[in-house]
């Protein structure tokens, strides 16, 4: 299976994916971990901002990250 | 509301470094109750726990519903615990100064109860796991269960509470429903299951700091815990966040069974909220219903009563009568009138001399009784005494700062505040924050900081104190930059709104974008030039609500109270500052110094420094005093330009000062002298 990492600011809204890769500061690695955003989550796209900012849902939680943040984390979409 | 003690996180923060590597127990230690067993609230934002609070301790103290805007640890007490409410955080760690207060007051608790979401276990219970591999004594409530079974979420409480190995006892705080079982649930709290796996690494920890919850602290990477006992940080926190992460995960597998939610109202309009198309007009609407509200309604209707007839007409009246009647004063007396297009004017003016006060001249003192007794007066004192001057003058700390605290600035903060509380009860505000979050990134922000921009439009000196609840010491900095350089506050706001509508359309165009420009430029240049890096936005969204009256009524009376005691010494420490400069001529002197400025270098009439001077005092002081002028339209952007940028009012530069310590309050404080000259000469060369 071939796994395509897209970065997160670049996911369209309505996509579902899976998290490939997380931030590499590890404080900020950490933060999303707390809310659910670790390696292997699934993860529902529900709108994506102009500009980038994504607001994703995951583990019936909506959570809304910044566009600097959304592109230091990995999908494997679909 | 007197026993409860409240400390910002910054002055914990400030106080633990020194004290922590030569005692073992920490400040927080001496900050906690000695005598009575400490009962610490723990939970995520907006679980509740103010709620609890509340109940246990019978003593309201902050609800707020941002996440991360709890800012302050209150304190109770009752018969049988120090009740303490923790700033709302998702985990226990040191990324910000919430998790450091609260990490520091929950190793030290006696028991610790945590709240949890029934909504939000996901979210949730991420903390309660860290909670008990702390090895702290915990007791659990799941509030939120009327939401939840709204929502069709089922929770197996018998399983979850086997599970985690500790007493958990489902709740709806604000019916107060499950709270009568909460005495007996509380002395259950017990240390719960812990992760095995982790237990051996603590065990062997557990030699050289002392506890379990420190040990994990220091396992986790916590750099103050581990230097506080003299240990290297652990290494493995993600892989233990990730093995935590999925230990909540497979738990909710066996305890919670959802059903499919279905499309309800609430969901859709947090969807419209931040929807690329929707969500501007959605966020047009709620501000301009805040304008409406605060703009229109408060500040001119409301304080236009206040401040014109309670504050000056009575109140002002009143207290200067006292003060003359036993001190020399001179009293002019005029009658005002209306002109036939609608002006007020001078219709006829008598001074009365009192040497010794009114007291001592009854004759006189009736002449001047019956000459104002008919009709509309404008009343000048003017005191022979300094000390006079100085408290019941025209700057008198009990004169014009009561006038100013009382009736300008306590109905502003209220209608700021009860705005606030409806956006964040409502679950509004995290999604504005999220909707503006890229138009700030720029400015080295994230979308939080819009919560203290918005406020700086009502008063700088309250927003400046919001800016605590930005993710890092960078971000408050340049936010607090902008509000003191670029941001009017309303009191200046109606000012420049009245002076702008005389002065046409090209020229309110050119202040706005002016101002405007100087916003950006100001946040951009910070963020190139300062180090380090802003915190990026990552935010949980709550569902959106409808707004409960009680609460925000509460909410918002708290945090008004709040800012009118952390603020209101500051006022008069202003007011007696300018008066002494009054006084003693420096004020003069000041107008003096600046006049060359302001005729040479600002192409303005001389007496606009005195405008200029007078902003100090009160930033609309500042812009009121160009009114009489006679301004050509270019004049007015140039003085208002000027005056904008200029020094905020002293409140608010006291309390930047104590935010943001001295040598970065002055330099901003410098700065803006600088760049209100500077510019408003650059402006001065290009219009006139
Ligand atoms: N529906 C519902 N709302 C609640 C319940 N408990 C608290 N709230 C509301 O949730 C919001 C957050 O409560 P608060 O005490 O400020 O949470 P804190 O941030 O944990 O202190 C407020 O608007 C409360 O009125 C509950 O059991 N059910
Ligand atoms: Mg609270």
């Amino acid at each position: 299976m071939p796994t395509d990492i897209t970065q997160l600011v670049d996911v369209r809204r309505g996509t579902r994916g899976t998290i490939l890769s997380l931030p590499e500061d590890s404080e900020l690695r950490s933060q999303c971990i707390r809310l659910g955003i670790c390696v292997g989550a699934s993860v529902l796209c529900i709108e994506r901002l102009p500009g980038g900012t994504i607001i994703l849902e995951a583990s019936r939680q909506e959570i809304a990250l910044g566009r600097n943040l959304a592109k230091q984390i990995g999908v494997a979409i679909g | 509301m007197n026993d409860s003690s409240s400390l910002s996180p910054d002055d914990i923060t400030d106080v633990i470094p020194h004290t922590a590597h030569r005692h073992v127990d920490t400040s927080a230690a001496q900050f906690l109750s000695k005598n009575k067993t400490k009962l610490v609230l723990v939970g995520n934002p907006n679980v509740g726990k103010s709620v609890f609070f509340n109940h246990l301790t019978g003593l309201y103290v902050d609800v707020s519903n941002f996440p991360g805007t709890t800012v302050e640890v209150s304190h109770g007490e009752n018969p049988k615990y120090a009740v303490y409410d923790t700033p709302g955080i998702y985990g226990v760690s040191s990324f910000n100064d919430e998790e450091r207060v609260a990490r520091d007051i929950i190793l030290e608790a006696d028991i610790i109860l945590n709240v949890v979401d029934a909504v939000h276990l996901e979210r949730d219970l991420f903390l309660t796991l860290q909670l008990i591999d702390m090895g702290k004594k915990i007791a659990v409530c799941l509030n939120m269960m009327d939401e939840a079974e709204d929502r069709g979420i089922r929770i197996n409480v018998e399983e979850l509470s086997n599970r985690l190995g500790v007493p958990v006892l489902p709740t709806t705080a604000i019916r107060k429903s499950g709270f009568d079982k909460l005495e007996a649930h509380i002395p259950q709290a017990c240390p719960g299951r812990s992760d095995a796996s982790l237990h051996r690494h603590l065990h062997e920890l557990l030699n050289c700091v002392g506890s379990q919850a420190e040990g994990l602290m220091v396992l986790e990477g916590d750099k103050v815990i581990a230097e506080r006992h003299g240990v290297e940080p652990g290494g493995d926190r993600e892989l233990i966040y990730v093995e935590r992460r999925n230990r909540v995960n497979r738990l909710l597998d066996k305890v919670v069974t959802a059903t499919e939610r279905k499309k309800t109202l609430s969901a859709l309009l947090g969807r419209i909220s931040i929807s690329p198309i929707y969500g501007f007009p959605f966020l047009a609407i709620v501000l301009y219903a805040i304008y409406l509200f605060v703009g229109q309604f408060i500040a001119q209707d409301v304080v236009g009563f206040t401040e014109k007839t309670l504050g000056d007409r009575y109140f002002e009246v009143f207290v200067k009568d006292q003060v003359s009647s036993v001190t020399g004063t001179t009293i002019k007396v005029e009658k005002i009138g209306r002109t036939a297009a609608g002006n007020d004017t001078t219709i006829a003016a008598r001074t009365y001399v009192f040497p010794h006060g009114t007291h001592a001249d009854p004759v006189l003192a009736d002449q001047m009784k019956a000459f104002r007794k008919v009709g509309l007066n404008s009343i000048n004192y003017k005191y022979s005494s300094a000390l006079a001057i100085i408290f019941f003058g025209e700057f008198g700390a009990f004169s014009m700062t009561v006038t100013y605290l009382v009736f300008l600035l306590l109905p502003l903060v209220l209608g700021f505040y009860l705005s606030l509380s409806i956006l964040e009860d409502s679950g509004y505000l995290p999604r504005l924050a999220t909707f503006v979050d890229r138009s700030l990134n720029g400015l080295g922000l994230n979308g939080r900081a819009i919560i203290p921009l918005i406020l700086g439009l009502g008063c700088v000196t309250m927003a400046t104190i919001t800016t605590r609840l930005l993710g890092s010491d960078r971000e408050k900095r340049i936010a607090t930059a902008i509000l003191q350089f670029a941001i009017p506050c309303s009191a200046q706001l109606a000012v420049i709104a009245a002076l702008l509508a005389t002065a046409g359309i090209k020229a309110t165009l050119i202040y706005t974008s002016i101002i405007i420009t100087i916003f950006i430029a100001i946040g951009t240049v910070l963020d190139k030039a300062l180090p380090g890096k802003s915190t990026p936005l990552l935010l949980d969204l709550p569902p959106m609500r409808l707004p409960r009256a009680r609460n925000v009524l509460q909410k918002t009376w708290v945090k008004t109270f709040a800012f009118m005691k952390e603020a209101t010494p500051w006022f008069f420490v202003g007011a007696l500052a300018v008066s002494i400069l009054q006084v003693t001529g420096i004020l003069d002197m000041w107008v003096n110094l600046l006049s060359p400025i302001t005729t040479g270098w600002l192409k303005l009439p001389a007496e606009a420094s005195t405008a200029f001077v007078m902003g100090l005092v009160r930033r609309d002081f500042g812009a009121a005093g160009l009114y009489a002028m006679h301004l050509t339209p270019m004049q007015v952007v140039v003085a208002l330009t000027t005056i904008t940028l200029f020094v905020p009012c002293i409140a608010s530069l006291m309390v930047m000062l104590k935010e943001r310590g001295t040598r970065e309050g002055f330099t901003i404080w410098v700065g803006s002298w600088v760049m209100a000259f500077g510019i408003g000469g650059l402006v001065a060369m290009i219009l006139l």
